[in-house]
């Protein structure tokens, strides 16, 4: 797995590529903690290119997302591939976090 | 160690009334032994994809089937070993019965040599309950139409699991 990190005006982007199971979601802890430090006003985690995600990838998004709430940084999902949406719908977490189908809708949603 | 000792090649006998939580008497058709490293998900992963691929299952649930299985092997892997590199765990695959050559579903064993705890004990959490961790059983049971965990008599913990094809489930009542 790779991690691509960019600032945008007032949001940042994390942008993995890969399968994200356990024997990589520590690595994207880290980057999601990194980004969450700058507290921007928006944190954009774009899961297109990551073709399956397990409960150690959900569970560090979670963890995230419970970070974020706490300093009105304002957390969004977008471009999940079927086998990621998956897991949030077994998990019926896709009605907890901010998900959408693209980037563009990312940096615009309220 | 072997969970199954291999018996005569009996592979083709029908399994139609065994119950979909025991051990078959028939020996596994795949069998998978690995240390208890993260980087072998992916492996087991494709591995549970494929077979289940070939035993009728659409592309969607051949995923949610490999999902399971991830989720039992990290759930080994974290609390069974604690992160130790060099348990074992054993993997093994069976066809639920089968119709010229056609599988009614998917049998999957895991077992380990992790510390034992009790079966009960071993339950997924209150989705209400937004934090990180804890969701792997909860998918493993959405997932699979059976999953039952019991005490290895050797040591360790089993996790024997289940889940019909469609048209099996809708015979038996099952989950799709």
């Amino acid at each position: 797995m790779e991690v691509f990190v960019h600032s945008m005006d007032k949001a940042v982007v994390v942008a993995p590529v890969g399968d994200v199971d356990l024997s990589v979601a520590r690595e994207l802890q880290g980057h999601l903690k990194r980004a969450i430090e700058g507290k921007p006003a928006r944190l954009i985690v774009n899961l297109g290119k990551v073709p399956y995600m397990d409960s150690s990838g959900v569970a560090t998004l979670v963890e995230a997302m419970q970070i974020t709430r706490k300093q009105a940084t304002k957390l969004v999902l977008c471009d999940l591939q079927d086998k990621v949406r998956s897991i949030f719908e077994i998990a019926r977490l896709d009605r907890v976090f901010t998900i959408v189908s693209s980037q563009e809708e990312a940096v615009t949603i309220q | 160690m072997t969970p199954t000792k291999p018996q005569s090649p009996t592979m083709e006998r029908l399994d139609r009334d065994f119950p979909l939580d025991a051990v078959p008497h028939t020996p596994p058709h795949v069998v998978v032994e690995l240390f208890s490293q993260p980087r072998y998900l992916s492996g087991a992963r494709d591995l549970v994809s494929a077979v289940a691929k070939r035993f009728g299952f659409d592309d969607a649930v051949c995923g949610q089937l490999a999902l399971a299985v991830d989720e039992a092997l990290c759930n080994i892997i974290r609390h069974g070993y604690d992160r130790r590199p060099d348990g074992r765990i054993w993997l093994s695959l069976w066809p639920v019965s089968e119709d010229e050559g056609q599988p009614h579903g998917i049998r999957i064993v895991i077992d380990d040599l992790a510390a034992q705890i009790e079966p009960d004990h071993i339950k997924g959490r209150d989705l209400d309950d937004i934090r990180p961790g804890g969701l792997g059983v909860f998918i493993i049971k959405q997932v699979m139409d059976k999953v039952r965990y019991e005490k290895r008599p050797g040591g360790g913990m089993r996790l024997l699991m289940s889940k019909l094809l469609p048209a099996q489930a809708d015979e038996q009542g099952g989950k799709r």
